[in-house]
């Protein structure tokens, strides 16, 4: 059942690298990690690759496969002929640090910016009460494992490193329409998601969303949501006025951060 | 506020070209030649105890940093699947917090500290409301508030969760918490070292050594508290369901520092891991499999768990299928299903039938809910096992049994530490989360360990706080310059060997005497003969060589972790061998049943010379529960 697999994995650091030929035994049902982590214990034991739960919760192994951003951990070895050399470089849009691992630090600085939830009170008997089919939404966008893959995917970013100081990418449009649906925030995000973390940028080609591996909607559910909600917000002086006096189906009365 | 990248003095002599984080410097002026950092409190580990902990100590005011060794957001936690166990009473208004303490002790086999069971069962419900504020969405009731499912040993439908993946929601909450407070973060920095003073003075915490896995570079953190939230052990094993991080850091350190560890005998095999394809044996399947109706059966078709209803949960488990099916919709006049026995119960019971010779063909049992439940049930209530077994399995939940069999998931054992405040017996040393002990006695049950977290979370948090505040006119503890090179030393050790062992080999081979020698069943010869292994295995890291050089170098990084692992598998040997009887989480098959001598009785480890790093083993009595919860408890011989 096993075979040997050849795999060709980008080897370097910042100041440059090429990829290298490995040829490794595998096993049924084995993943790309497993045949690397192979790689690590018996050919290249400083051979840098992130990883941590193995099951794809994480979103910690992301990375380019045979060109196509992927989890290491979630992309099994039957996917590619036994003849074919499976190619795995580092995500293309973050800086190398070393071979497999990229600097993502990118992402931890966006989330800094988003305005934290700020809920509504609770009720008198200390609880908060919300309907299943009004967190449904929310819930959605937050079995979001971080990988980042939606980030390297996406060519705002990816072909355009310029961008990155205006733009906070798919995962953080999620974050942005997660809050803006939620029941009961207070906060009206939408100025700020459109402005500062360049909403307007997204031209809604979808790639974020072909390379979720949790499958979220990225595109259609979020983004296009969150891009009509700002331009009611923006042109619609009636829907405008209705936000600030009433409220928008929501629990919270929101005040624009 | 520095930022975590700035040192002390906020001189940056040497920046990262990429992350802009400081570097070393061999430059004389700078004290130690390495970087270096000012703070109350530091939290080692960014799991849920660790980012409730952080949020709690810069709650009550301390300058708090969180060190952890994965990026933030990748911690254990996120594996969680079930939920969190609060008696909120939102679906069964019955339940309240005697209940849960209760159930919690009965599951531990009342070798918990009832201390800690109680704080846990009263404060857990504040603390997931408290997870709400913060933008949690949990599953709704009909009236809104938050679902609570069914598990193993809970006498209600008491966890709160999001689908299969409440661990995620967990943590994604605590962590944007964290970053909207604006916590320090030092990610993907690992800890070696905990300092402390002179026992002459009073042996109290002065500060921290680490290195930047990115880099390779050394860091020292100066504090007066540090609170270790670092995991459990789990990686020492071969299936497990535990990740790399899982070396038993904390425990470790800990005992250098010299606290002490209990009820290291104690390590939870959770009942249903993975067992095919080989490269997912041990990834965990969630007990809510069981909870939302999944049944177990051998190859002949039988829900064999009626076969091992032991006579400690005879009165509240089902005696008939039907009693038990009728359970899930009537839990007033019917008892629980036997499938929903405390872990080590199932675990053993699995065990026994695999080795019986009715096992499933890959070496598992069957987990069935395809059976019971629609399809559209399955994947709105277990959303990430059908994903996980369709992708890596190519098993569709909906429509066939899983194969499941025992993984190592948890160690029950950990920290002693002061059940109010987390304090360890280490002046400014706490402990909290998995890496603490005697909150779950000889056995944890599923749902604890998430509230678990977040109650002494933020307990050792505000704790240490408090204790920062409290020492602030004192002067601080000061690290010692020596034993900072001492400790840089002892890092690089590793790079000046050729030709020496592979860490890669030496963690294998720790990992197979685990399994076969101190595994689910155990003897007082494999026990024996683990601890020789062991020893072999110490030796051999002595001579531990690793290739390449200091950045991001997992090599060198799995070198160091061996110290941690080695120390923490002696410690469970030990104790496994000298409790001479079976109980939770540790079954011996030379001593078949609990002994009421041993009822009364905690195990205690401590290493009294570093440098020998030999383990000390000594018994202790169990604090005594005071008689008002006694009560509690049907019968005195439960009691005991």
């Amino acid at each position: 059942m096993g075979y040997d697999l050849k795999m060709r994995l980008w080897r370097g650091d910042a100041t440059g690298g090429e990829l290298g030929d490995f040829t490794v035994a595998v096993e049924e049902g084995e993943v790309v990690l497993d045949a690397i982590h192979r790689i690590q214990a018996t050919q290249a034991g400083d051979l840098a690759v992130r990883w941590n739960c193995k099951a794809g919760k994480c979103g910690s192994c992301s990375a380019e496969i045979n060109g196509r951003p992927r989890l290491m951990c979630m992309t099994r070895l039957t996917d590619f002929a036994e003849s074919e050399a499976i190619t795995v470089a580092p995500m293309r849009a973050f800086p190398v640090i070393r071979d497999l691992v990229t600097d993502v630090s990118f992402n931890y600085e966006k989330a800094k910016e988003v305005p934290a939830f700020a809920p509504t009170p609770r009720d008198a008997d200390g609880r908060r009460r919300m309907q299943q089919v009004d967190v449904e939404r929310g819930q959605e966008f937050r079995k979001c494992i971080e990988c980042f893959l939606c980030q390297d995917v996406c060519h705002v970013v990816r072909d355009h490193d310029d961008n990155k100081p205006a733009f906070a990418g798919p995962r953080f449009f999620l974050r942005y329409a997660e809050l803006d649906m939620h029941p009961l925030d207070t906060n009206d995000r939408r100025e700020l998601a459109q402005g500062a973390a360049g909403l307007g940028m997204c031209n809604i080609t979808k790639c974020c969303t072909e390379v979720c591996p949790e499958g979220i909607k990225i595109t259609d559910n979020a983004i296009i949501p969150m891009k009509e909600r700002v331009v009611d917000r923006k042109f619609d002086p009636v829907t405008w006025l209705g936000s600030k006096i009433f409220t928008r189906g929501d629990t919270a009365q929101r005040d624009e951060v | 506020m520095t930022t975590p990248h700035e040192n002390a003095s906020g001189h940056n002599p040497d920046r990262h070209p990429m992350t802009g984080n400081v570097m070393s410097s061999d430059s004389p002026s700078e004290p130690h030649g390495f970087e270096e950092h000012t703070y109350d409190v530091v939290v080692i580990g960014a799991g849920g105890a660790g980012l409730r902990a952080a949020i709690a100590a810069h709650d009550a005011g301390a300058k708090t940093a969180i060190v952890c060794k994965s990026l933030l957001g990748k911690a254990h936690t996120v594996m969680a699947e079930g939920g969190i166990a609060a008696a909120m009473g939102n679906v069964y208004a019955d339940d309240n917090w005697k209940v849960h303490f209760r159930d919690t002790m009965r599951g531990g086999k009342m070798l918990n500290n009832w201390r800690m069971a109680q704080l846990h069962a009263q404060e857990a419900p504040e603390r997931v409301i408290e997870l709400e504020e913060w933008g949690a969405l949990f599953d709704r009731t009909d009236d809104g508030l938050i679902s609570q499912r069914d598990f193993g040993g809970h006498r209600y439908a008491r966890l709160a969760h999001v689908g299969d993946r409440t661990g995620l929601e967990m943590i994604r909450t605590l962590q944007q918490r964290a970053v909207a407070l604006g916590i320090d973060v030092f990610m993907e920095c690992t800890i070696t070292e905990v300092f402390t003073t002179p026992a002459d003075e009073g042996g109290r915490v002065s500060g921290a050594f680490g290195y930047w896995r990115e880099s390779g570079r050394f860091v020292v953190f100066h504090a007066p508290c540090m609170i270790l939230a670092t995991g459990g052990i789990g990686k020492s094993y071969q299936v497990t369901s535990n990740s790399w991080e899982y070396t038993g850091d904390g425990h470790a350190l800990a005992m250098r520092t010299g606290a002490s560890l209990l009820n290291m005998e104690f390590v939870q095999f959770h009942p249903t891991g993975m067992v095919w394809p080989p490269s997912v044996k041990g990834i965990l399947v969630t007990e809510s499999v069981r909870g939302d109706g999944g049944v177990l059966r051998n190859s002949e078709g039988n829900r064999f768990m009626f076969d091992y209803i032991p006579e400690y949960f005879k009165s509240e488990t089902a005696e008939t299928e039907e009693e038990g099916d009728r359970w899930y919709d009537d839990k007033k006049n019917n008892r629980r299903p036997p499938e929903l026995l405390p872990r080590d119960e199932v675990a053993r019971a699995i065990n026994t039938e695999i080795k019986a010779g009715r096992g499933s063909p890959h070496g598992g049992v069957f987990l069935d809910i395809a059976s019971r439940r629609t399809p559209e049930f399955i994947k709105r209530r277990l959303p990430s096992m059908y994903h996980q077994f369709k992708e890596l399995a190519d098993v569709d939940i909906t429509a066939e049994p899983m194969e499941i069999g025992p993984t190592c998931h948890y160690v029950m054992g950990g920290v002693e530490v002061d059940a109010d405040t987390g304090a360890s017996k280490v002046d400014g040393l706490y402990a909290v989360g998995e890496v603490a002990g005697g909150m779950h006695g000889s056995n944890r049950l599923g749902g604890n360990s998430l509230s678990d977290l977040l109650v002494f979370g933020c307990r050792a948090g505000l704790n240490a706080a408090y204790h920062a505040e409290r020492t602030k006119d004192t002067a601080r503890p000061q690290v010692d310059g020596d034993e900072v090179k001492a400790a840089a030393q002892r890092a690089l050790a590793p790079f000046s060997h050729e030709g020496g062992e592979n860490p890669y080999t030496i963690q294998h081979d720790l990992q197979d005497v685990m399994q076969r020698l101190v595994g689910i069943i155990r003897t007082a010869d494999e026990l024996t003969e683990s601890l020789k292994e062991i020893e072999s295995l110490k030796e051999r890291t002595e001579n531990l060589a690793v290739e390449g050089h200091r950045q991001y170098n997992p090599g060198w990084h799995l070198a160091l972790d061996l110290v941690n692992m080695l120390t923490v598998s002696e410690c469970i040997a030990t104790a496994a061998l000298e409790r001479t009887e079976s109980r939770g989480g540790h079954s011996r098959d030379d001593f078949p049943g609990p002994d009421d001598s041993w009822a009364t009785k905690n195990l205690v480890l401590t290493m009294p010379d570093r440098a020998n790093g030999r383990v000390q083993l000594d018994h202790q009595p169990l604090p005594v529960m005071p008689d008002e919860l006694k009560t509690l408890f049907d019968t005195q011989s439960e009691v005991r």
